[in-house]
């Protein structure tokens, strides 16, 4: 009579986690970290889901679905983003990564330069007063029309009239931009390269969010320097395996390459079936892949991942950059975004350089229209091009016990991500996520 | 080993002035000993019944050898290396490493041979690497005596063949453990070319400064 060793799957748990995508694994790391008994699995054999960073080369031509490969002298150089992102240095990533401490496994690196498209050439974008003056995106008077814009967005504070300078509380943005008299052009800028709004639609809101943004913007800049933005060495995959990592360090138990073949409630419990095992536990996370039966889709996303062999033009030969093409400025509904990264961060071989042209689709034929990033980063080694269906759950998850992540979106940086991520936060305890109660890693330092 | 080598524990103050870090990593199956052999040269402690590791994944402990400090940084696998779950960020920038199997059990030295393997495949190639056989004072529980002495053997020509230190360790009686942390400094290269090679520094640190205590990532060069 053989007794057989019980797996870890049939064990009881607070939470089992599906998918190891940022999002999952930032929850992960916060519910390990408050106490809750975590497993965490995912289908595939490697971290990071659609966040992660494909290594060696070979699997970037693999998940392309491209079968010719050429020789590349070291593969494992490559650490490939398929999801293009950058983190806002002032932004609630790079506070999540502080409060937990995880920074400590991660280095990162400050985003050369931020740049702008204006009828067909590229500018630096001016991310203060000073800058703004200097720049020659704009005409002489433009330039002090908008750095009075940029000094009353620093100055302005809600409760003490005399920063308002005369905005009614209640002004839409476009009332704002008219009272300051900026043209077109600078209200292009202002509201995608800053304010980093992906549609026009701001300008009908209230004007504070924009306000929030530039200033997030500005003060992200100031932390580090060139453009506010960070991006981690050996590639955005490295950020969802800190906070595995932190999940594990507190208890989370980790299995990669498991198979997911049902999950359903019962009997107040959610069952979670891999390979005949069921684990149990009092609610799932994961992301929309694991719920095709409770999720929607809401729109799509082209992306070009690119590789260069050289660094893009107008951009001062920078080592990584954002380009941000407004909308307005092709005649487009949604943003056209050109990020680039290098081999000094460790996600390529050496004189090599990585962009991702990216936008929200709005036609039959998603790969035209992100001709104009395109045009700016010729000529192209390697181009693969995909467009991926962005997915939101069909409902908050509370009745189900169920909660389901949203897909990445087509911004550049972290933020919606981290909205999203505090939304399921708050959808599972009922409390929002206080970034003061998140406890210090408790190792002590001999 | 070096007579005037000597494990600081508590706050060292370095005489010289060279400190330099490394980033070491554990492997080795689940319940070698891993946290134990950490826990014994860290803190002086051994727990009979220590738990599966949680909540202590990163130490850090320095070796003062005769001209220069090291200050590992210590990386525990918090139990990841079950399921096949370990993250390749765990072998990034490792200069060193330390592959545990337990001297009684034939499966986990098989097992640290694979390891070494993904070792060689993942880490950076100049990584110091360091073959322990933990629990060697269980001589009362080894398995059939021959058996041993053969993976001692083994585990001797097989660390010589691939260029490994080799050491049976006892968390337990802590025999061999300061030494074999001793032997991986004194091993490890102390030039900055060595250090800065494997690290590439100059990546904003976020809240590191707070974090790092020391700023000496690749503090070799003087």
């Amino acid at each position: 009579f053989v007794v057989k060793q019980l797996s870890k799957m049939d064990e009881e748990y607070d939470v089992i986690i599906l998918g190891t995508g940022l999002t999952e694994c930032i929850l992960s790391g916060l519910f390990s970290v408050s106490g809750k008994k975590v497993l965490h699995m995912d289908r595939n054999s490697y971290y990071g889901g659609e966040s992660t960073s494909l290594t060696p080369v070979q699997e970037v031509y693999k998940h392309f679905g491209s079968e010719a490969v050429p020789n590349y002298d070291k593969p494992r150089d490559w650490n490939v983003d398929v999801v293009p992102k950058f983190l806002m240095a002032d932004g609630k990533l790079v506070k999540l990564l502080i409060h937990t401490n995880v920074t400590r496994y991660l280095e990162f690196k400050s985003v050369e330069g931020s740049f702008v498209w204006k009828s067909g050439k590229v500018y630096k974008v001016p991310s203060t007063d000073k800058e703004a003056l200097a720049s020659s995106l704009m005409g002489i008077f433009e330039k002090r029309r908008f750095a009075s814009f940029l000094q009353w967005v620093m100055d302005y504070k809600q409760d003490v009239p005399s920063t308002h300078k005369g905005v009614a509380p209640n002004a839409t943005m476009s009332e704002v931009v008219a009272k300051f008299k900026l043209d077109k052009n600078t209200v292009d800028f202002l509201g995608h390269a800053m304010a980093l709004y992906r549609t026009d639609d701001y300008l009908s809101g209230p004007f504070l969010p924009t306000v929030m943004r530039i200033r997030l913007y500005t003060e992200s800049v100031m932390k580090y320097g060139n453009s506010p933005y960070l991006y981690p060495l050996y590639g955005l995959g490295e950020i969802p395996q800190g906070f595995a990592r932190l999940s594990a360090i507190y208890g989370g138990t980790y299995m990669l390459n498991k198979p997911i073949e049902n999950v359903e409630k019962k009997d107040g419990k959610i069952e979670v079936t891999s390979e005949g095992e069921t684990a149990r536990a009092k609610f799932v996370v994961g992301d929309p892949s694991y719920f095709p039966d409770r999720v929607k889709k809401v729109s799509q996303v082209v992306r070009a991942v690119c590789f260069l062999k050289h660094p893009i033009n107008n951009t001062s030969d920078s080592k990584s950059c954002q380009i941000i093409i407004p909308q307005n400025q092709v005649g487009r509904k949604h943003d056209i975004y050109v990020s680039s990264v290098s081999s000094t961060h460790n996600v390529c071989s050496s004189n090599y350089y990585l962009a991702i042209v990216s936008t929200t689709v709005e036609t039959a034929n998603p790969e035209a229209e992100l001709t104009p990033g395109l045009k700016l980063i010729e000529p192209i080694a390697e181009k693969f091009i995909k467009t991926s269906d962005i997915y939101e759950p069909l409902d908050d998850g509370k009745e189900s016990q169920m909660f389901v992540s949203k897909s990445y979106d087509a911004t550049s940086h972290f933020e919606t991500t981290c909205d999203d991520i505090l939304d399921v936060y708050k959808r599972v305890t009922g409390e929002d996520f206080d970034f003061t109660q998140v406890k210090k890693d408790s190792v002590e330092e001999a | 080993m070096a007579s005037r080598s000597s494990v600081a524990r508590a706050n060292n103050t370095n005489t010289q002035g060279k400190i330099c870090q490394f980033k070491l990593v554990l492997l080795g199956e689940s319940a070698v000993g891993k946290s134990s052999l950490v826990l014994r040269f860290v803190k002086g402690q051994f727990h009979e019944y220590q738990e599966s590791t949680i909540g202590a994944a990163f130490l850090t402990q320095t070796v003062c050898l005769q001209d220069i400090t090291v200050k590992f940084e210590i990386w525990d696998t918090a139990g990841q290396e079950r399921y096949h779950s370990l993250a390749p960020m765990y072998y990034r920038g490792a200069q060193a490493a330390i592959v545990v199997y337990d001297i009684t059990n034939q499966d986990t030295f098989t097992r640290a041979k694979t390891w070494v393997k993904e070792l060689q495949r993942q880490a950076s190639p100049n990584i110091v690497i360091a073959l322990a056989g933990n629990k060697a004072d269980l001589s009362n529980k080894r398995m059939v005596e021959h058996d041993v002495i053969a993976i001692l053997q083994e585990a001797a020509a097989y660390s010589e063949e691939n260029g490994l230190l080799f050491m049976e360790t006892s968390a337990k009686t802590a025999m061999n453990v300061n030494d074999i942390f001793l032997a991986i400094a004194e091993k490890l290269p102390k030039n900055e070319a060595g250090v800065s090679g494997n690290r590439p520094t100059a990546g904003v640190g976020l809240a590191a400064t707070e974090n790092r205590e020391s700023s000496g990532k690749s503090c070799c060069g003087s």
